[in-house]
């Protein structure tokens, strides 16, 4: 189904579309958030976790449920909502299937913040956030600026072409920047840092949640205002222009939501891969070509969906953590190419 | 030290310098066959390249150095790696690379007849024996091992004696921190090689094998990751407060931390307040690159850890083989952070709070 097909659709149909997947993938959702604090490697007592006869800081129980556990759900929720969100947009904006939060440069700069935080070895914590989490936020930033400054062309027009080798560019220059940092630091370090571009969710506490949800809030609801834009600009951006969409202010909006969705999530989670890309098609599939329903169902989704691989990461090899990122390659990886084969018969 | 110095000494002496003469005369030799090119000749060179006793020794591996240090064969050391920081002679030595990067040109330049290598160094390895340089592959394995080693390595390079020496003096203080410990109730202990900065995310810990592990144990505690046998793994705050550590023993590899390093480093730790460590204030914080080298100097280490894992038999530390001038008198902490400044460890946990 086309964008511009979709976009002619009666608002009824959409509106009961919606309602029917969202309820779906939002069940899906809720059962994975709530649920994953149940199940663990450890067989805890919920009711003793609950429990206020004990002090908290003496209930293991309630230690690994409130600490160990239920943060990494929240933060696994987020991450995945905004990479598999910010996958969805930049796929339009940059009407390129296979584009993924991390191509426009975000998280390798995300990445090369974190990195030097490690390698320097800067240990300031503020409020429960790491120099490490700041110092990748830092990098993101950086590197959407330079993304940004180069692909604004006299019109202020995006040129998505210019969009695509700028962030392939910026990737491969900041990839070849970690390696030279990941060479002259110490062994150990060098080991840490490729730790955490295995991505990791075990955030132990709500301050590094809380801190970033300020973030998240605002790229999320940048996203409630995209999803008309994003079908017809999805298609064409002459085309929506002659529907009254006001074209820079959309590719405006879609590019810095999508980054600062990208760029909190990896400052969380670490660059968590193919959630960002394997979400948005396997939603498209499901409920069609609509921003209006994709958006908001590759959100839950996503979120689902990280929250499930990160419960896999943390027990299938217990007492080892498996980091997550593998988990994500390795179950998105090959869904991918089914999901391709699929399409082709 | 000088004692311990000289009574190396004593047992090994370097061959005189009519054999050294001698030794270096068919080293030039060999070096002018080989360029003749003929693989006969190149053959004949290397076995006796590899039947001479190494005047000239280059370690790629920090350890390794400081055996051959400990068994008094410094003097023939030409070169090391460039994470080689001791004993402190080294600093004046070339530096030849590391595991990942080794200067094969470099190493060729220095004409050594032995090289040490890490045994996954396998293409470095099959360089150097094809240009007919004798090679010494080491791995890192249990505290067993490093003895071992020291024996194997002083045979190998003429230094039988001395490599026993060395060996055996390494024993005796490892059974004195085994004494120390006899008898004690053996806390469940953590020990903690790695993490991400200001978090306790991506926490690395000893698993049940490797030197680091039996350090625990000689030291008189019960690695509760004992039953993973692998050197290292990663795990999650859950399985922290699951195994619930009665001392977690944390290793840093700086050497001079400041204080308000040592404060943040510590503070990620009370989030967990269940764990018996913590509650307890027995999280131990220890500073030094030479806690994870697995040479002679793991008898000071296994001295450390006993003070951490029971402070009710604190032990002034052990004289380092080759003398760093860190070895301290006992000293008790009182508060959070406090530094006990000559064996750069600090306390941390909520009872200190």
């Amino acid at each position: 189904m086309t964008a511009l097909a979709v976009a002619r659709l009666p608002e009824t149909s959409i509106r009961w579309r919606l309602v029917l997947w969202l309820s779906v993938f939002g069940a899906f959702a809720l059962a994975a958030c709530l649920g994953a604090p149940l199940v663990g490697t450890t067989r805890i007592d919920l009711v003793q976790a609950f429990s206020r006869a004990v002090p908290f800081a003496d209930n293991v129980d309630a230690q690994i449920f409130f600490i160990a556990r239920l943060p990494r759900a929240l933060a696994a929720a987020l991450v995945g909502a905004a990479l598999a969100s910010a996958g969805v947009v930049l796929q339009a904006l940059l009407r390129n299937p296979l584009a993924t939060p991390f191509t426009l440069g975000v998280s390798a700069g995300a990445a090369l913040g974190s990195m030097l935080a490690i390698s320097l070895g800067l240990h300031v914590s503020v409020w429960g956030v790491s120099a490490v989490t700041a110092a990748s936020f830092a990098g993101s930033l950086f590197a959407v600026g330079i993304v940004y400054a180069l692909a604004r062309t006299h019109q202020r027009r995006f040129s998505t072409n210019v969009l695509l080798l700028a962030g392939v560019t910026l990737n491969s220059f900041f990839s070849a920047v970690i390696l030279f940092v990941q060479y002259i630091a110490n062994p150990a370090e060098a080991l840490r840092t490729v730790r955490w571009l295995m991505g990791n969710l075990d955030v132990a506490g709500y301050l590094p949640i809380v801190a970033s949800l300020p973030l998240f809030a605002a790229a999320f609801l940048a996203f409630a205002w995209q999803p008309r834009a994003l079908n017809l600009l999805s298609l064409d951006e002459d085309a929506a222009a002659a529907r009254g969409i006001n074209v820079v202010r959309s590719q405006q909006l879609a590019f810095f939501s999508a980054s600062l969705a990208t760029g909190a999530a990896v400052s969380l989670g670490g660059p968590i891969g193919f959630v960002g890309i394997v979400v948005p098609h396997l939603v498209r599939l499901l409920v069609g070509a609509d921003h209006r329903v994709v958006l908001p169902s590759a959100a839950l989704f996503g979120a689902a969906f990280l929250v499930v691989c990160d419960l896999v990461a943390r027990v299938l090899l217990a007492p080892l953590e498996l980091p997550v990122g593998i988990i994500t390659a390795v179950i998105g990886g090959p869904f991918f190419l089914w999901l391709l084969i699929r399409q082709k018969c | 030290m000088a004692a311990h110095q000289a009574e190396v000494l004593a047992g090994i002496r370097d061959p005189g310098f009519g054999i050294r003469a001698a030794v270096r005369k068919r080293a030039s030799l060999a070096g002018c066959r080989l360029l003749v090119g003929t693989s006969l000749l190149a053959a004949t060179a290397l076995v006796v390249t590899a039947q001479q006793v190494p005047q000239r020794i280059i370690s790629i591996v920090p350890s390794v150095t400081e055996m051959l240090f400990a068994m008094g064969a410094g003097s023939r050391v030409v070169a090391v790696s460039s994470y080689d920081h001791f004993p402190p002679e080294v600093e004046r030595l070339a530096r030849i690379g590391a595991l990942l990067d080794p200067d094969v040109e470099r190493i060729l330049a220095l004409r050594p007849d032995l090289v040490v290598t890490y045994g996954s160094q396998a293409d470095l390895t099959t360089q150097l024996q094809r240009a007919g340089i004798a090679t010494y592959a080491y791995r890192h394995g249990t505290l067993a091992d490093i003895g071992a080693t020291m024996r194997e390595l002083g045979a190998r390079i003429g230094l039988d004696s001395a490599g026993s020496l060395a060996a055996d003096r390494l024993d005796r203080q490892l059974e004195a921190v085994r004494e120390r410990v006899r008898g004690l109730r053996r806390p469940r202990a953590m020990l903690v090689i790695g993490r991400e900065p200001g978090s306790l995310r991506a926490v690395q810990v000893s698993g049940g094998y490797g030197f680091l592990h039996d350090l625990i144990e000689c030291a008189g505690g019960a690695n509760v990751f004992a039953d993973v046998k692998r050197e290292s793994l990663d795990v999650t705050t859950e399985t922290i407060l699951a195994r619930a550590p009665e001392v977690i023993i944390e290793l840093h590899y700086s050497n001079r931390p400041a204080e308000a390093v040592v404060a943040a480093e510590g503070e990620p730790w009370h989030s967990l307040s269940a764990v018996p460590a913590i509650r307890d204030g027995r999280v131990v914080l220890l500073y030094g690159g030479e806690l994870v080298v697995p040479g002679p100097r793991v008898a000071r280490t296994a001295s450390l850890f006993a003070n951490a894992l029971h402070p009710e038999a604190r032990h002034p530390l052990p004289e380092s083989p080759t003398g760093d001038g860190t070895s301290g008198k006992p000293s008790r902490a009182t508060s959070r952070g406090t530094p006990l400044s000559p064996e750069k460890c600090y306390f941390f946990g909520s009872a200190t709070r």
